[in-house]
């Protein structure tokens, strides 16, 4: 393979395919970045802000109830236990802590189901720079709950109606923004999509999940895990958990991408399983797209995994096959947060709750075949406050007559009905 | 095979003591004959060099105006086959033409297949606003491969920001005419024009033979005027389609102001250096 992190090509995928007038931008910032990295108080300072500020590092919690169930020895790696509720703050943090290197004053992210908005406005705010998050119409309006975090966090929420109104939109618009407001304006890119250098900076920022779950496995059981999991929409946290884990030929790699309604039905968001190889957003990668080169809008219950591409590093782990992805659908995955809830305590978000089915799926065919010491790695990328409203529609738990018990207490005179 | 280079439009107005006028217009918008129509009246009231867009579903380039008209014609179910069969019939009136594409269009049709099939309908080249020369993984030398294979014009994209290496490096894989953009931003006509048009073509002159054409911006022949003093080309895109995006339900009238603007923006590129 190239030296990805020199060119931004991942065998036959990434690079950069832009306007000229964001070249320099893109060079200048990847000039910037490879800088800060080698420059030991840099990233000494991004250490400690992941750890003093955000919490890290997210522990290594055993799912022992679950592992019960499925007979495999289930690691969960606590991103959702992270300071705004998502692996996203440490690829926010590094990108802002950059931007305030390079002396720039303004920071405009795009967002799909709002983690990443809600973390660059976090880092904004934190850092001292103004910030506008573009995010899809039709997110805004399924996480309102995140709109109002940004909201209190001081920043700018553009509502994007053009196209789908979703994620690959508000990419689009904050990219049109981008090119008028460059001399200023930095770019936090919220996933490892999109031209060089996001994609392998993203995953540099994002990379500590695999670092610390990698040695904190090693350090409590003595062995690497067999396998390790993440779901994949334009696949941050996946990169970031895998990155540490792709030398160790003897662990498996799994993405989870997700199926909506089922691959068959059209209406999903498997990119890497059912799209096709072209440019979108800057690189080269698997695009959902009809034979003309147009995008196909992508569907999942999941804001944070409906994307139409996904970062390039993956399309080259799957053609590759050092890593392998299959489809994970609405239901599987609500199936999985229901299970998660009521056997560990843990409310999962939406987009890990992929991973979990995903994982637990081929985990228990581990387990068939190599025992209860089997042991298998999942990311819980982020929490699922942000999705009780779907939850609450999903599961049907909005009624207030529907609850789960009679009511107790003698009702007071008056208060009937 | 290929149409004339538009080279031979910048020539033939350089002779005559004037920048070319050059026109962006969307295929399949508001339908693909409506389109064609459209186009002709342009190239009858004096554009030079025709650009015909290739909709495209998520054009970050574009400002309000052309994604409303990209969208129309997506919408419509505007195809490449509508695209090539637009060039055939603005190529036949004799004005070099060439298509304005994202590149992944192309891509998914086939960088060879879709430069020979653009020259066989009488189609110039192709301006490309998110692909440079050094585009990659297989990008910005497969298609320059592709266009010399077929004589087709390539024409990149310089932008104020560009360095001056990467002008020169753009300028030597280009043929045809160079594209400046006169403004950091997307398209979409502007009431002033550019202060960073002019050094960006001193600086794009100082290390190329091709003509400079300006765009991003123009709306009027005054500003067509202007540009003219010091660009080779005036590049028109937004104010066009405008007229017919604020005409939906008269063909005619938006006909008549498109012609009427095409007039008035050929006037100006006249007036320029008078």
């Amino acid at each position: 393979m190239t030296d990805p992190t020199a060119t931004g090509v991942f065998g036959e995928f990434g690079g950069r395919f832009m306007p000229e007038a964001l070249i320099a931008a893109l060079d200048e910032l990847d000039a910037a970045w490879q800088e800060a990295m080698a420059d030991p108080v840099f990233v000494a300072e991004f250490e400690a802000v992941l750890r003093d500020y955000a919490g890290m590092p997210s522990p290594l919690y055993e799912a022992t109830r679950l592992s019960e169930q499925v007979g495999a020895r289930i690691l969960l790696k606590r991103e959702d236990l992270n300071h705004t509720g998502a692996h996203k703050i440490r690829n926010v943090m590094g990108q802002a802590l950059l931007t305030k290197r390079m002396g720039k004053k303004r920071v405009i992210a795009e967002t799909g189901a709002g983690q990443h908005g809600v973390a660059s406005a976090t880092a904004a705010a934190y850092f001292g720079l103004d910030c506008t998050v573009y995010m899809g119409a039709v997110d805004t309006r399924r996480q309102a709950l995140n709109v109002a975090r940004m909201h209190l966090l001081g920043a700018t929420v553009v509502p994007v109606e053009s196209g789908s109104a979703t994620l690959k939109d508000a990419i689009n618009e904050a990219l049109r923004e981008w090119v008028a407001t460059v001399d200023h304006t930095a770019y936090l890119f919220g996933t490892a999509a999109g031209p060089h250098p996001f994609p392998s900076m993203v995953r540099d920022f994002c990379r500590g999940i695999g670092d610390e779950a990698r040695a904190q496995c090693l350090e409590r059981y003595g062995v690497l895990p067999d396998a390790v999991a993440a779901c994949v929409g334009g696949g941050s946290n996946a990169i970031g958990l895998f990155t540490a884990f792709l030398d160790d030929a003897d662990v498996a790699v799994w993405g989870f991408e997700a199926g909506g309604d089922g691959v068959e039905t059209g209406r999903h968001a498997a990119t890497i399983g059912a799209g096709r190889p072209g440019v979108l957003h800057g690189a080269r990668t698997y695009v959902l797209q009809d034979d003309d080169g147009q995008t196909i809008e992508s569907h999942s219950i999941s804001a944070g995994l409906d994307y139409p591409g996904v970062g390039p590093e993956h399309a080259h782990l799957a053609a590759s096959g050092r890593a392998i992805y299959e489809s994970v659908t609405d239901t599987e995955a609500m199936d999985a947060l229901a299970l998660l809830a009521r056997s560990e305590g843990i409310i999962p978000a939406i987009e890990s709750a992929h991973a979990v089915a995903g994982a637990l799926r081929k985990a228990r065919a581990l387990a068939a075949e190599k025992g209860p010491e089997a042991t298998v790695l999942i990311n819980l990328s982020g929490r699922g406050d942000k999705d009780m409203g779907t939850a609450i529609e999903w599961f049907g738990l909005g009624d207030p007559d529907e609850v789960t018990a009679e009511p107790v207490g003698e009702q007071r005179e008056g208060n009937a009905p | 095979m290929s149409g004339p280079s538009t080279r031979t439009a910048f020539d033939r107005a350089a002779d005559e003591g004037r920048a070319a006028l050059m026109g962006y217009y969307p295929a399949g918008f508001p339908d693909v004959e409506t389109g064609i129509a459209a186009i002709k009246v342009m190239v009858e009231s004096g554009v030079d060099v025709v650009e015909i867009g290739l909709p495209y579903s998520d054009p970050v380039m574009d400002g309000p105006t052309i994604q409303a008209a990209a969208q129309q014609a997506l919408d419509g179910g505007v195809r490449i086959a509508d695209v090539l069969r637009t060039v055939e019939a603005v190529a036949a009136t004799g004005v070099p033409t060439v298509v304005m594409t994202y590149w992944n269009p192309v891509d998914r049709y086939g960088v060879e297949r879709f430069a020979a099939d653009l020259a066989s309908a009488g189609g110039s080249g192709l301006i490309t606003p998110d692909l440079t020369p050094d585009s990659a993984p297989g990008g910005g030398q497969a298609w320059i491969a592709a266009a010399e294979a077929h004589d087709l014009d390539r024409i990149f994209l310089v932008s104020p920001s560009s360095t001056d290496e990467r002008i020169a490096m753009t300028t030597a894989a280009s043929r045809g005419f160079v594209y400046a953009t006169a403004v950091m931003g997307v398209t979409g006509a502007r009431d002033q024009t550019s202060d960073l048009a002019e050094p960006l073509v001193r600086r794009t002159k100082a290390v190329t033979d091709l003509p400079v054409g300006v765009g991003l911006g123009v709306s009027n022949g005054d500003q067509a005027a202007e540009i003219g003093r010091y660009a080779d080309g005036v590049i028109v895109g937004s104010a066009f389609v405008r007229t017919i995006l604020d005409n939906p339900s008269d063909r005619p009238a938006g006909l008549r102001a498109l012609g009427a603007l095409t007039a008035d923006l050929a006037d100006g590129v006249r007036r320029a250096r008078r």
